[in-house]
C-alpha cells in the first residue's frame, strides 16, 4: 500500500503512528457514543435543560486537541461535549454534571453548556455565541506574558461571525503575536439558518484581513484537520502568533435534542448524504484498515469497549447525588 | 358565546400581526424569526403572511441589527427586534442605552426612535446561568427607554400594540415559563396605555406588587392565604417605566402591608425601587417594614434543586405574607 511505503520512506515510526490513529479512533468513538448517551437520557427525561448534541463533527475536537499538550488551553461552545472530551475530561463526570449532580465538573451548577475542567486546560464551555473569544485570547495573552509556551484554542461554531467582538480580538491577537488558534466549526447552519444567508463573503477573509495565517479544511477528516493543526499550534508556541481554522462540518442531529422536524431548513437527504458518505468515524475506521492498523473486527472491539464505559459512566451519574441545596451561595464569590 | 381564549404566545403573535397590517413601516428582525418562527414558535406564521422583506433573520449579531434597528426608526421605520433570551440585552447595551435612550433627547426633540425590543425572562427552565437571567432592571434604570412587562395574554396583546405604536424604544420583556398559558383574548383592536397598573386580585389583608412571571406566583399565593382567612391584593404595575406610583400607593394605604415581587436579582433591582416608592408614598399608613423578594443574588444554578431554590414560589410568598400579616 502507497500510504504504507511513504511513512516508510519517511522514516515514521509506525508503532507510534499506529497507536497514534488508533487512539484518535477510540476519542471519536467515545465522544459518538456519550453523545448518543445524552440523546437516551434527554428523550428518556433524566436529562434536564437543553442538549446540542456533537455527533458528525468529531474529527475536529479530536483533530485539534490531539495536536495540544494537557497544559494547553481551549474554549468550548453550547456544542461542547467533544471539546471537553478531546481534552481528556472523564465521561463520569461530564454525565453527572449533565444531570446536575454534586460530582459533575461543576459540582452541578453549569450543566451541559458550562463543563470547565482546570486539569485539562479547560476554561469552559459557553452558551453565549462568540461569549469565549475575549476568553481564549486572554489565555494567550497570559501565556505570552507569563512565558508558560501555552497555546489557547478557540472552538466556536460559524455562527459566531456575526460577533463583532471576534474581530476585535483577532485584531489584538494579531497586533501582539498571541498564541491563539481561533477554531471555526463551520457545521453550515446557525441554529435553523444556512450560514450563507447570515455571512457575507467568505469566512477565511476575515482573518486573512488582519494577517493572521488561515486555512480551511475538510472538518470530516481527522488526519487533515491534526496535521493542519499540528502545524499552526507549532508556529504559535514557538512565537509566530495566532492562526484561524476553517473545518468544514457537519451535525448529524438537530440544533439540539428537541429539533425534530427540521426538514423546512434542510433535507432528509443532505442529512443522510453526510452520514453515509462523510462520516468522520468510518473515514478513519477505512483508513486504519488500508493500513493494516486494524481489522473490522478490532475496531469493533474498540467500540464495544467504549460502550461499556458509557454505560458505567452513565449509571454513575444517575445514581450520584444532587448537591445539598445550600450550595447555591458557594462560589458566586472567590 | 365563551370568550376566546389564546396563549401568551398566540396573543404576542396576534398584535404583531394584526399591527403590521395596520402599518407597513413595521418590520421584525432577529435571529430564527422567519420560517422557524423563533426557538419559542411565538411568530410562526409571520413570515409566511408578511414574506422576508418584513420578517428577517438575522446573522448572530445582537449588537448590530439593533444598531440598525435605532437608525431605521430614526428615519421612517417602526423595526421591532427579537433578542432570544433576555441574557443576550448585554450585548445590545451601547445601542439601547447609549444611542437609542439618548437621541431624543441630546437632539433637542428633532429625532425619535419609535423601536420595540421584544425579549424574555425568566428562571426554572434549566437554562443555567446565561439563560435564565430576568434583566428588567437594567432598561428600567435608563431615562429615555421604556420597559413593559405583560403578566397575562390579554395584557400582552394591549400592552405589546401600545408599545409599537409609541414614538419612542419600547423594551418588551416575555417570560418565557409562560407563552403556554391561556388566556382571555378579545379578536379585536385594542391598547393598554404604558404607566397604567392593573389590580390583578382585590383584597384587603396585604398587597403583593408583582411583575410578569410573579403575578402569577402572587396570585397562587394568595389563593393559598384566602385558606387561612388573610386577603391579598394583587397589583401589577405592568411598566416599570413610566411607572403608576398612585396605584401601588394607594393599595398600600389601603392594606398597610407590602410585599414586592420581581423574578430579577433582588438587589439593586426592580424590586427596591418599588419597595422605595412604596415607602415613600405610604410611609404613615404602613404596619410592616415593606418586603423584597427576587431572584437570590447568585448566577442561577443548573441543578434543579438549587435553581429552584432561587427564585420566589406560591410556598415562599405564601410563607413570608403569612409571617407578615401576625
Ligand atoms: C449571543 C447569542 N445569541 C444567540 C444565541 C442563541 N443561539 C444558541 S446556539 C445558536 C446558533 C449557533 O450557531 P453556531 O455558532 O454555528 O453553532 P452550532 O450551533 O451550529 O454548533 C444561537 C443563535 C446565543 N446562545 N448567544
Amino acid at each position: 500500500m502507497t500510504t504504507l511505503i511513504t511513512n516508510h520512506e519517511a522514516g515514521r515510526d509506525t508503532a507510534a503512528e499506529k497507536e497514534k490513529w488508533l487512539r484518535v479512533y477510540r476519542k471519536m468513538v467515545s465522544i459518538r457514543l456519550f453523545e448518543e448517551n445524552v440523546n437516551e437520557l434527554y428523550t428518556r427525561a433524566l436529562m434536564p435543560g437543553l442538549a446540542h448534541l456533537y455527533s458528525g463533527e468529531e474529527a475536529v475536537a479530536v483533530g485539534i486537541c490531539e495536536a495540544l499538550r494537557i497544559d494547553d488551553y481551549i474554549t468550548s461552545t453550547h456544542r461542547g461535549h467533544g471539546h471537553c472530551l478531546a481534552k481528556g475530561a472523564s465521561p463520569h463526570r461530564m454525565f453527572a454534571e449533565l444531570l446536575g449532580k454534586e460530582a459533575g465538573y461543576c459540582r452541578g451548577k453549569g450543566g451541559s453548556m458550562h463543563i470547565a475542567d482546570p486539569a485539562t486546560g479547560n476554561l469552559g464551555a459557553n452558551a453565549i455565541v462568540g461569549g469565549s473569544v475575549g476568553i481564549a485570547t486572554g489565555a494567550g495573552f497570559s501565556a505570552k506574558h507569563l512565558d508558560t509556551d501555552r497555546v489557547a484554542v478557540c472552538f466556536f461554531g460559524e455562527g459566531a461571525l456575526g460577533q463583532g467582538s471576534l474581530y476585535e480580538v483577532m485584531n489584538l491577537a494579531q497586533l501582539w503575536k498571541l498564541p491563539v488558534i481561533y477554531v471555526c466549526e463551520n457545521n453550515q447552519y446557525n441554529e435553523y439558518t444556512h450560514y450563507q444567508e447570515t455571512t457575507a463573503g467568505t469566512i477565511l477573509a476575515r482573518a486573512t484581513a488582519f494577517g493572521i495565517e488561515a486555512a480551511r479544511v475538510d472538518g470530516q477528516d481527522v488526519r487533515e484537520v491534526h496535521e493542519v493543526a499540528t502545524r499552526f499550534v507549532k508556529r504559535a508556541r514557538l512565537g509566530g502568533g495566532p492562526a484561524f481554522l476553517q473545518c468544514d462540518t457537519y451535525r448529524y442531529s438537530g440544533h439540539h435534542v428537541g429539533d425534530i422536524n427540521r426538514e423546512y431548513y434542510r433535507s432528509k437527504q443532505e442529512e443522510q448524504l453526510w452520514k453515509t458518505e462523510r462520516d468522520p468515524i468510518k473515514m478513519l475506521g477505512n483508513w486504519l484498515i488500508d493500513q493494516g492498523y486494524a481489522d473490522a473486527r478490532s475496531l469493533e472491539g474498540i467500540s464495544e469497549e467504549v460502550r461499556k464505559a458509557m454505560e458505567a459512566a452513565v449509571k454513575f451519574a444517575v445514581e450520584a447525588p444532587y448537591p445539598p441545596v445550600e450550595e447555591v451561595e458557594k462560589h458566586v464569590y472567590a | 358565546m365563551p370568550e376566546r381564549e389564546l396563549t401568551f404566545a398566540q396573543a404576542v403573535r396576534e398584535a404583531l400581526a394584526e399591527e403590521m397590517r395596520r402599518d407597513s413601516r413595521i418590520c421584525i428582525l432577529g435571529e430564527d424569526v422567519a420560517e422557524a418562527g423563533t426557538p419559542f414558535k411565538v411568530l410562526s406564521g409571520l413570515v409566511e403572511e408578511f414574506g422576508p422583506q418584513r420578517v428577517l433573520d438575522t446573522p448572530i449579531s445582537e449588537a448590530g441589527f439593533t444598531g440598525l434597528a435605532v437608525g431605521a426608526a430614526m428615519t421612517g421605520m417602526r423595526p421591532i427586534v427579537d433578542i432570544m433570551f433576555g441574557d443576550f440585552i448585554t450585548l445590545t447595551m451601547d445601542q439601547m442605552v447609549n444611542q437609542a435612550a439618548k437621541v431624543h433627547y441630546m437632539s433637542g426633540g428633532h429625532w425619535k426612535v419609535p423601536m420595540v425590543m421584544r425579549t424574555t425572562l425568566g428562571a426554572t427552565r434549566r437554562s443555567a446561568a446565561q439563560h435564565s437571567q430576568s434583566l428588567q432592571a437594567w432598561f428600567s434604570h435608563v431615562p429615555g427607554l421604556k420597559v413593559v412587562l405583560p403578566s397575562t395574554p390579554y395584557d400582552a396583546k394591549g400592552l405589546l400594540k401600545a408599545a409599537i405604536r409609541d414614538e419612542n424604544p419600547v423594551v418588551f420583556f416575555e417570560d418565557k415559563m409562560m407563552y403556554k398559558l391561556k388566556g382571555p383574548v378579545p379578536d379585536e383592536d385594542y391598547t393598554i396605555p404604558l404607566g397604567v397598573a392593573d389590580v390583578k386580585r382585590e383584597g384587603d389583608d396585604i398587597t403583593f406588587i408583582a411583575t410578569s412571571s410573579m403575578v402569577q406566583v402572587a396570585l397562587g399565593a394568595a389563593s393559598l392565604l384566602e385558606k387561612e382567612g388573610i386577603s391579598a391584593e394583587v397589583v401589577d404595575p405592568r411598566t416599570t417605566w413610566p411607572l403608576d406610583e398612585k396605584t401601588l400607593i394607594d393599595s398600600a394605604k389601603k392594606t398597610s402591608r407590602v410585599i414586592v415581587l420581581d423574578e430579577g436579582y433582588g438587589r439593586y433591582g426592580v424590586t427596591a425601587e418599588l419597595a422605595s416608592v412604596v415607602a415613600e408614598g405610604a410611609f404613615y399608613d404602613l404596619d410592616s417594614p415593606v418586603k423584597r423578594m427576587g431572584a437570590m443574588h447568585v448566577p442561577i444554578p443548573f441543578s434543579p434543586p438549587l435553581e429552584d431554590a432561587t427564585v420566589p414560589t406560591e410556598q415562599s410568598v405564601f410563607e413570608a405574607a403569612r409571617k407578615m400579616c401576625k
